[in-house]
């Protein structure tokens, strides 16, 4: 059964462009580096996502959460920042960001956010807290599981390698929305009369944009420049560079995720650099594409049915009765 | 958005919302050990494990009551047309009638059902745009396209035999060369019909359909054979019903097991499985399953048990399909059963990495 897919179809590392049959002149395969490092919780990548891509805000929810008060990534949100506040008991050291305080001048060494570390001052009270923020998006996977059951073919994969939603083909079965590792594609269900309800909605990075060579909204609306577009290539080696600055800074929690053309998607065409655990920011901290399994599914599904079958044509063997 | 209860909904505000301000601190274990049913076997020890405020991670399916009993229309259809395609070969009449008309009743709930739950239904034509075989719902289409008209056929010509004989005019002569060819194509083609609806369930993040993803074929062909041979047994006489009782023994035996052995192999994402609403379906289904089994051993005798085994065969595959359609839905909306899986398999074996 596995013979009817090709070599690293649902697996591995793989350009997803050239796969589904973009010849030599596509451009290179396009992504975000998401480096919550220097993320500052202000949302602008939210509300340019929207605004851009005229996405529906049909809720505005104090949770209660934090500053959190957009949820999750939905159909009718797709940027979303989460805000972590974490109490120091959980062993991290905390660091100085480095804020513009009244003390004299001269104090900072201008390392950038992790160089001045609290403890050259003594007098300085120790944070009992940090702050943890992180802009999250589809992460356009390789092996995207929405585009791999999409049964509609609404689903595609575009020159840059991303993966986008023809509206006006998508029929609204939901099968994408459980079958993405990440939660991110969802169905729009409300705010009723407005565009593509009924139809699975997430982020097209900016696919109109990049067409016409610009930057996607919320890269462009990024104060920080936390959201960094480009190359996905250029960016993971940029990515690397930048754990290694960390590190050596003394931020050791400083990790990747997605980056890994080797991992159960193949890689992500947007990732991230995180300071926790990936489940502390809510995304899985191990995610396999459900069709990894698909050839071994399809076999235990053909036994089952020969098995009917046997069954069925016995039980009417031998006895009249 | 759920079939469940509607205090569990996930919704972007609401109850859900109330749930997660007030449980979950990030870098604390989120409500683990919460929510656990009362008198609940644990088939796992509790697991403590990180979230988000307590979020879920990936998101449930959008899916209603349309696609469960879908799975068990479908799976009755499927089951029918075997029955039938036997009961023609063999020379049983009545359970060939009943079984046919089954199949087609079954089919057309079946792609109403389906068509329902579609977002644009209106679109619906659009799943054969394409055929792609990395989409179990695209494979499944095509099955169902394929199954369709020699099941309706059948049933048409079944429909044309009860005619009294003068009305058999016309084109409807043609009934008799199309009945049995029909019938046998439709049974042809039935086995994957019960079949992949399980690799329909599987193929998507939900984490109890997931893990399920070895033996949930053979519970739901297991539970197809049962449906079907539950109806055979409501409508066949004692002197036909014997294919039907034997099928029933063996379907009932085979879903038991399997989901036995399932919920062995899902570790902690068996736990939906056994808690709330779908654990008082699931355990519905084993009774009722049990109960029929056991009825169908002695229905040879008397018709009231046949037919009380039948409808009982009959419910235990609905509960069946409705209770692991639900369980999977849940596990979809408590983030333990994507983190606590993920972290144990980190643990032992490392983080997963394609090696060629």
């Amino acid at each position: 059964m596995s013979s009817l897919f090709k070599e690293n179809d649902l697996w591995g590392p793989l350009d997803p462009s050239a796969e589904a049959g973009y010849g030599e002149d596509r451009p290179k395969r396009k992504g975000f580096f998401t480096d919550t490092s220097i993320c500052i919780g202000c949302k602008a990548c939210e509300v340019a996502c929207k605004e851009w891509n005229d996405v529906p805000a049909d809720h505005f929810d104090m949770l209660g959460s934090s500053y959190d008060n957009s949820h999750s990534l939905n159909a009718n949100q797709w940027r979303h920042v989460a805000f972590i506040e974490q109490p120091s008991s959980r062993g991290r050291a905390t660091v100085d960001l480095g804020m513009p305080d009244v003390g004299p001048p001269g104090s900072g060494d201008g390392a950038g956010a992790y160089g001045a570390a609290a403890s050259e001052d003594p007098d300085a009270s120790p944070m009992d807290f940090r702050w943890l923020m992180s802009s999250d998006v589809c992460k356009h996977c390789t092996h995207a599981g929405c585009l791999d059951v999409c049964p509609t073919g609404a689903l595609i994969r575009t020159e840059f390698g991303t993966v986008v939603v023809q509206d006006d083909v998508c029929n609204g079965c939901g099968y994408c929305v459980p079958a993405c590792p990440y939660g991110v594609i969802e169905r729009r269900k409300e705010p009723e009369g407005a565009k593509n309800v009924g139809i699975a909605q997430k982020c097209t990075l900016c696919y109109d944009r990049l067409d016409a060579g610009k930057v996607p909204a919320c890269a462009q609306a990024c104060p920080t420049q936390s959201i960094q577009f480009g190359d996905v290539e250029e960016l993971r080696e940029r990515a690397n560079q930048r754990v290694e600055r960390l590190h050596e800074a003394g931020v050791m929690d400083a990790r990747l995720y997605g980056n890994d053309p080797d991992d159960g998607v193949g890689g992500t065409g947007a990732f991230f650099l995180l300071l926790d655990e990936p489940e502390v920011y809510g995304f899985p901290p191990d995610p396999v594409v459900p069709t990894r399994d698909l050839p071994h599914m399809f076999r235990q599904a053909s036994r089952a049915a020969v098995t009917l079958a046997v069954g069925a044509a016995v039980v009417f063997l031998g006895r009249r009765r | 958005m759920s079939t469940g209860g509607g205090d569990t909904a996930v919704g972007r505000d609401g109850p859900e919302g109330v749930r997660s301000q007030t449980t979950a601190v990030p870098g604390v274990p989120a409500h683990g050990g919460r929510r656990r049913g009362r008198g609940e076997r644990t088939m796992v020890p509790d697991a403590d494990f990180v979230s988000y405020y307590g979020r879920p991670i990936v998101k449930p399916a959008p899916w209603e009551a349309d696609i469960p009993a879908y799975l068990f229309a479908g799976g009755l259809a499927a089951g029918s047309s075997l029955l039938a395609a036997g009961a023609d070969l063999t020379g049983r009449p009545v359970l060939r009638r009943s079984a046919r008309l089954a199949a087609l009743g079954g089919l057309s709930f079946s792609m109403a059902a389906l068509v329902h739950d579609l977002g644009k239904p209106s679109r619906f034509l659009n799943m054969l745009r394409v055929a792609k075989l990395t989409s179990p719902m695209s494979v499944g289409t095509w099955i169902l396209s394929a199954y369709g008209p020699p099941a309706g056929l059948a049933a048409a010509a079944e429909v044309v035999r009860m005619l009294p004989p003068e009305a058999r005019r016309g084109p409807l002569r043609l009934a008799r060369y199309v009945d049995r060819p029909a019938g046998l194509l439709a049974a042809l083609l039935a086995p994957p019909v019960a079949s992949y609806t399980a690799v329909l369930l599987s193929d998507t993040s939900t984490p109890s359909w997931h893990e399920a993803y070895r033996e949930l074929p053979f519970v739901f062909v297991g539970s197809a054979a049962a449906a079907a041979s539950g109806l055979g047994l409501v409508t066949a006489p004692l002197a036909e019903n014997g294919p039907a009782r034997r099928l029933a023994v063996a379907g009932a035996v085979l879903e038991l097991t399997m989901e036995h052995r399932m919920e062995q192999s899902m570790g902690i994402t068996a736990e939906p499985l056994h808690q709330g609403r779908p654990g008082r379906l699931m355990r519905a289904a084993k009774v009722l399953t049990a109960a029929g089994a056991a009825g169908a051993l002695l229905a040879g005798r008397s018709r009231l048990v046949a037919a009380a085994s039948g409808a009982a065969l009959l419910a235990g595959s609905w509960c069946t399909r409705f209770g692991i359609f639900e369980a999977g839905q849940e596990s979809a909306r408590d983030p333990k059963y994507t983190v606590v899986p993920q972290r144990r398999r980190l643990e032992e074996e490392g983080p997963v990495r394609y090696s060629g």
